[in-house]
C-alpha cells in the first residue's frame, strides 16, 4: 500500500479484511434497490483480500444518486471534496447527490481513513466510477432514442437530446433496469484544467446543517426505547476486580446493573440516573504498583535496558537525550456508541476513523461472524489518530445485550482522557560528529518507544544510525497525527540547532551546508525568506528559532519567533514553508497547515499528561491545557508548488514543525537548551 | 417547571439542579448544543441566557428560570441564518463542527454587546471556546465578517 505511509500501530493491525457481501449483481440490488451501479476496482485499492473493490456508485429507480464509500468524515472535508469529484464526472450538482460513508453494510471494506490521503487517493477513482455511470446513462438513452449516444448532453441529473429536444431524467432511464459494471483503474477521466466543479472552492456541503445544530452526531442520536449507560471503571489501569456489589443500583427504578467478569456497568431510563446508579455499584480492585509520569523517561531507557551507545569521532562532538511526554488526542467530542440488538443481529453507530476495524472488534468480542454487526460511522467531533479503537462501541454493545434493548453509552471528558489511548512518549538519544567547516560525519539517532516516523535525517550523512526500540509502555499508546514525526524531528532539529552552535555556525546556513535534497533546500530557502531570516533582535526577551524536515511524503521548513518573559513563552509568528508535490486546493491546503500547526502548540507548550499508579491525574481540561485562541500567532504559510510531483497528503506533516522551531527560538532568546516536551522554562 | 427556550415555554420534567445542557439535549431533544468537558472550559455548550453567552453545563435549570434561553436552533430566523451563522459558512470556519455551536452562540453573544469587536475583543471573548481542529484564525475573520454585515 504505498499510498497511505502510515505507521501501523498495533490498533490498526487487528482490522482485518471483512467483506460482507460478494459483489455479484443479486446481492447489490438486493441491498441497494433496483437501477445501476458502477463497481470500481483498482489494483492497488485497500481491500486486500478482495483487492479489486474501491467504491461504488448507484443511480437508483428513483434517480437518487448514492456514492458508497468505507472513507469517513472527521471535519477533513473529504464529504465535500469526493462528492465534487463525483459532480464532475456526472454534471451534475454535488448538492444532488448523497455519500455514504464508513457504514460497514453499506460500502465496501477501508481500512481506516488516516492522516490526509483520502481526496488524493479516493476522489480519482470516483471520479472514473461517475465517468461510467455517465457513460452507461447516455447509452441508455441513446438506445431508446435510437440516437447516437455523441449527440447526447448530461447535464443536472437529465441526459438531453438537443436535436430533437428529448430529454429524460436519471430516474427515467434506470426505471426497472438492473445494470451493473465493473471497471478498471484505466477509464479517461476530464482533465484538471478543464473542471468546472472539481478542484474548485465550494463550502462544505453540510455547513449549513452544522451552523444550526442540525448535524446529528453520535451523541445527538436518539432511537425509539433508548437506553442510556455508564461504565463502571476500575480504579487504575491493570486493576483487577475483587468484588462488585451489584444491589444498591439494582434496586434504583428504572436501573439495570451488569457484571460481566471484570466488566461492570449500569443502564437507566434516564441519563440523570447515571451518576448516582454508577455510584451506588459498591466495588474493589486489586492495583499492582505502576511507574509514574515524573519516573517515566528512566522507565523507557530500562524496559528492557538499553545498551550503551559507541562513541562517535569526529572534529566536533555532541551528544545528548531528548524527551516527549504522552499527550492525550482531546477530540472536541468524547468517545460515544449507541449499540443496537436484533435477535443476533448487532448494529453499532459510533464514531471511529477504522469502521471495518471496529467491526472486526464487536464480532470477536461477541463470538460472531462479522456479517452480523454493522458499524455505522455518524458525523464525528473528530480524531486526530485517537479514534481507532471500537473500545466504547463494546461497551454499548455489552449493555445493550444485557438491557435488551438500545444503548447509548456517551463517554465523560474523564473518561476520554483516561481509557483511550495516548501518542507515546519517547526518549531520544542523539550523537553526532562534523568537521569543523559543517559537514557532518557522524549520526547516531536512537528512538525509544514512541515510533519510526521520520526516524532518519534526511540530511546527507551517509553512514548514519537510526533505530526504533520498542519499549513497555505503561500506558496505552497508539496513532496520533504525524505520531512519532513530531518527537523525531524535535530530537533532530534541535540536535542539529546544538551542533550548529557548538560549531560555531548560523543554524540556517548549517543545515543547507547538508542539505543536499533540493527540496529540502527549497522548503528552507522558502521559510527563511519569507521570515527574513538573520535579521537582529530587536528587543529583550525576543529569540528566533528554525528547523527543517521531511515526513510522508511532504517538506516542511519552519522559523518562529517567540518572546520569553517571566518564565513564560509567547509564540508571535511562525512562518512556515510547506511542499507536497502538486497543489490541488490552495485554501484547504493552507487549512490543514494551519490547523497541524496550531495543535502543533499544545504538545511544544503545554500537554502532558500526568499519571501515577495507574491513574490519570489531570484528566480534564481544567488541568490539561490545550491551545485557544490567546495561543494563536500569526501563522504565515508559504506554499510552495511542485506541479511535476504527485501530491501527497498535508494532514499529518506541519505539525512536525512548531516544537523544535520554538525549542531553538527560546534557546535564542534565553540561552537555555530545553530538551524535554512540552518546553518550560524553570 | 417553566423554562423560555428560544421563545417557547417548556414545562420540565427534570430535577432543578439538573445543568440545562442534560435537559436540552435529554429532554427537550435541542441536541445542536454540546457536551465537551462538563466543566466550563470548552465552550461547546454555550447558549444564550436573556442575550448573554452562558455554559450551559454548569447552569442549573432553576437558575435560568423565567429567563429567555437561546439555542443554536433558533439563531435563524424565517429560513435566514443569524449573521454570525452565515459568516462561518463563508469564511469556512468551521471542521469537524464539533465547536461550532458553541463559538457561534459566544460570538452571537459579543456582537450583540459590541457590535464592532476588533480582533483582540473577540479573541479574548471566545478564550472560553475550544476548537481542536485549529480553525482560530477563520473564526476571527467571520466573526469580523459578521460584525460587518449585522
Ligand atoms: S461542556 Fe460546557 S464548557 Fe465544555
Ligand atoms: S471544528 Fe472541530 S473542534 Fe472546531
Amino acid at each position: 500500500m504505498p499510498d497511505e505511509q502510515l505507521e501501523i500501530e498495533r490498533y490498526e493491525l487487528r482490522a482485518g479484511p471483512a467483506y460482507l457481501f460478494a459483489p455479484g449483481r443479486r446481492d447489490f440490488f438486493k441491498i441497494l434497490g433496483g437501477g445501476l451501479v458502477v463497481i470500481l476496482t483498482q489494483a492497488q485499492a485497500q481491500d486486500r483480500e478482495n483487492p479489486e473493490l474501491a467504491a461504488w456508485l448507484h443511480i437508483a429507480e428513483s434517480g437518487a444518486i448514492t456514492v458508497y464509500t468505507g472513507k469517513v468524515e472527521f471535519g477533513q472535508n473529504i464529504r465535500t471534496s469526493l462528492a465534487q469529484a463525483v459532480g464532475e464526472e456526472l454534471h451534475t450538482s454535488p448538492a444532488a447527490f448523497s455519500l455514504v460513508m464508513g457504514d460497514t453494510r453499506l460500502t465496501p471494506y477501508d481500512m481506516g481513513t488516516f492522516g490526509s490521503r483520502t481526496t488524493p487517493i479516493m476522489a480519482p477513482q470516483l471520479r472514473k466510477a461517475a465517468a461510467v455511470a455517465r457513460q452507461m446513462l447516455t447509452e441508455l438513452a441513446a438506445q431508446r432514442w435510437q440516437a447516437d449516444a455523441a449527440a447526447l448532453v448530461v447535464a443536472e441529473g437529465r441526459v438531453n437530446h438537443p436535436a430533437s429536444g428529448a430529454s429524460l431524467s436519471f430516474g427515467e432511464l434506470t426505471k426497472g433496469q438492473k445494470l451493473t459494471r465493473t471497471i478498471r483503474a484505466d477509464v479517461a477521466v476530464t482533465p484538471a484544467a478543464e473542471w468546472k466543479i472539481a478542484g474548485h472552492d465550494l463550502g462544505k456541503v453540510n455547513a449549513r446543517a452544522i451552523v444550526t445544530g442540525q448535524e446529528k452526531y453520535t451523541s445527538d442520536l436518539n432511537v425509539a426505547g433508548l437506553l442510556h449507560g455508564r461504565i463502571v471503571r476500575p480504579s487504575a489501569f491493570k486493576a483487577q476486580l475483587v468484588s462488585a456489589d451489584l444491589k444498591p443500583a439494582q434496586q434504583m427504578p428504572g436501573v439495570l446493573a451488569v457484571r460481566d467478569g471484570e466488566f461492570v456497568g449500569v443502564v437507566a431510563d434516564d441519563p440523570a440516573k447515571l451518576a448516582a446508579a454508577a455510584a451506588a455499584v459498591k466495588t474493589e480492585w486489586k492495583v499492582p504498583p505502576q511507574t509514574n509520569s515524573r519516573e517515566i523517561f528512566s522507565w523507557l531507557k530500562t524496559h528492557p535496558a538499553s545498551a550503551a551507545l559507541p562513541p562517535v569521532v569526529a572534529e566536533v562532538q555532541v551528544e545528548a537525550s531528548y524527551m516527549a511526554a504522552y499527550i492525550a488526542h482531546t477530540p472536541l467530542e468524547p468517545r460515544c456508541a449507541v449499540a443496537h440488538w436484533e435477535g443476533d443481529q448487532l448494529t453499532v453507530s459510533t464514531g471511529t476513523q477504522v469502521p471495518f476495524g471496529v467491526q472486526t472488534e464487536l464480532a470477536e468480542a461477541f463470538g460472531l461472524p462479522k456479517e452480523k454487526v454493522r458499524v455505522i460511522v455518524p458525523p464525528t467531533g473528530s480524531g486526530y489518530g485517537g479514534k481507532h479503537s471500537g473500545e466504547c462501541a463494546v461497551e454499548a454493545a455489552r449493555l445493550a445485550k444485557a438491557a435488551g434493548k438500545p444503548v447509548k453509552l456517551q463517554w465523560t471528558r474523564e473518561e476520554e482522557f483516561t481509557w483511550a489511548y495516548f501518542r507515546p512518549a519517547a526518549v531520544i538519544d542523539v550523537r553526532s560528529g562534523a568537521q569543523k567547516d559543517g559537514v557532518i560525519t557522524a549520526w547516531q539517532f536512537h528512538n525509544y518507544n514512541s515510533g519510526r516516523a521520520a526516524l532518519r535525517s534526511p540530511y546527507n550523512i551517509p553512514n548514519q544510525v537510526a533505530e526504533f526500540h520498542e519499549v513497555d509502555s505503561p500506558l496505552r499508546q497508539g496513532s496520533y497525527r504525524g505520531l512519532a514525526a513530531t518527537a523525531n524531528h524535535f530530537a533532530r532539529e534541535s540536535h542539529m540547532d546544538e551542533l550548529a552552535h557548538a560549531l560555531g555556525l548560523e543554524p540556517a546556513a548549517f543545515r543547507l551546508k547538508n542539505a543536499t535534497d533540493p527540496r529540502l533546500q527549497a522548503v528552507i530557502n522558502a521559510a527563511t525568506e519569507r521570515f527574513r531570516w538573520g535579521r537582529a533582535k530587536q528587543r529583550p526577551g525576543q529569540g528566533f528559532g528554525m528547523m527543517a524536515g521531511f515526513d510522508k511524503g511532504g517538506y516542511v521548513s519552519a522559523c518562529v519567533e517567540v518572546t520569553v518573559a517571566n518564565g513564560r513563552v509567547r509564540i508571535d509568528r511562525i512562518v512556515q514553508s510547506f511542499e507536497c508535490g502538486a497543489i490541488v486546493n490552495p485554501d484547504q491546503l493552507k487549512n490543514q497547515v494551519v490547523g497541524g500547526t496550531i495543535m502543533g502548540i499544545g504538545g511544544a507548550l503545554f500537554e502532558s499528561i500526568d499519571f501515577a499508579g495507574g491513574r490519570i491525574l489531570n484528566p480534564r481540561l481544567s488541568k490539561y491545557r490545550v491551545p485557544r485562541f490567546s495561543d494563536v500567532p500569526e501563522i504565515d504559510v508559504v506554499l510552495v508548488n511542485r506541479p511535476d510531483l504527485p501530491s501527497a497528503g498535508a494532514g499529518e506533516t506541519p505539525i512536525v514543525a512548531v516544537a523544535p522551531a520554538v525549542a531553538n527560538a527560546i534557546f535564542d532568546a534565553t540561552g537555555k537548551r530545553l530538551r524535554s516536551l512540552p518546553l518550560k522554562l524553570a | 417547571m417553566d423554562l423560555v427556550i428560544n421563545a417557547v415555554r417548556h414545562s420540565i420534567r427534570s430535577a432543578e439542579e439538573r445543568p440545562l445542557l442534560y435537559v436540552l439535549r435529554d429532554e427537550l431533544g435541542l441536541t445542536g448544543t454540546k457536551y465537551g468537558c462538563g466543566e466550563g472550559q470548552c465552550g461547546a455548550c454555550t447558549v444564550l441566557v436573556d442575550g448573554a453567552p452562558v455554559r450551559s453545563c454548569l447552569t442549573p435549570v432553576k437558575a435560568v428560570q423565567g429567563k429567555q434561553i437561546t439555542t443554536i436552533e433558533a439563531l435563524e430566523r424565517d429560513g435566514r441564518l443569524h449573521p454570525v451563522q452565515q459568516a462561518f459558512i463563508d469564511k469556512d470556519a468551521l471542521q469537524c463542527g464539533f465547536c461550532t455551536a458553541g463559538m457561534i452562540m459566544s460570538a452571537a453573544g459579543l456582537l450583540k454587546q459590541n457590535p464592532d469587536p476588533t480582533p483582540a475583543q473577540i479573541k479574548s471573548a471566545l478564550q472560553g471556546n475550544i476548537c481542536r481542529c485549529g480553525t482560530y484564525p477563520r473564526i476571527v475573520e467571520a466573526v469580523r465578517l459578521a460584525a460587518k454585515h449585522a
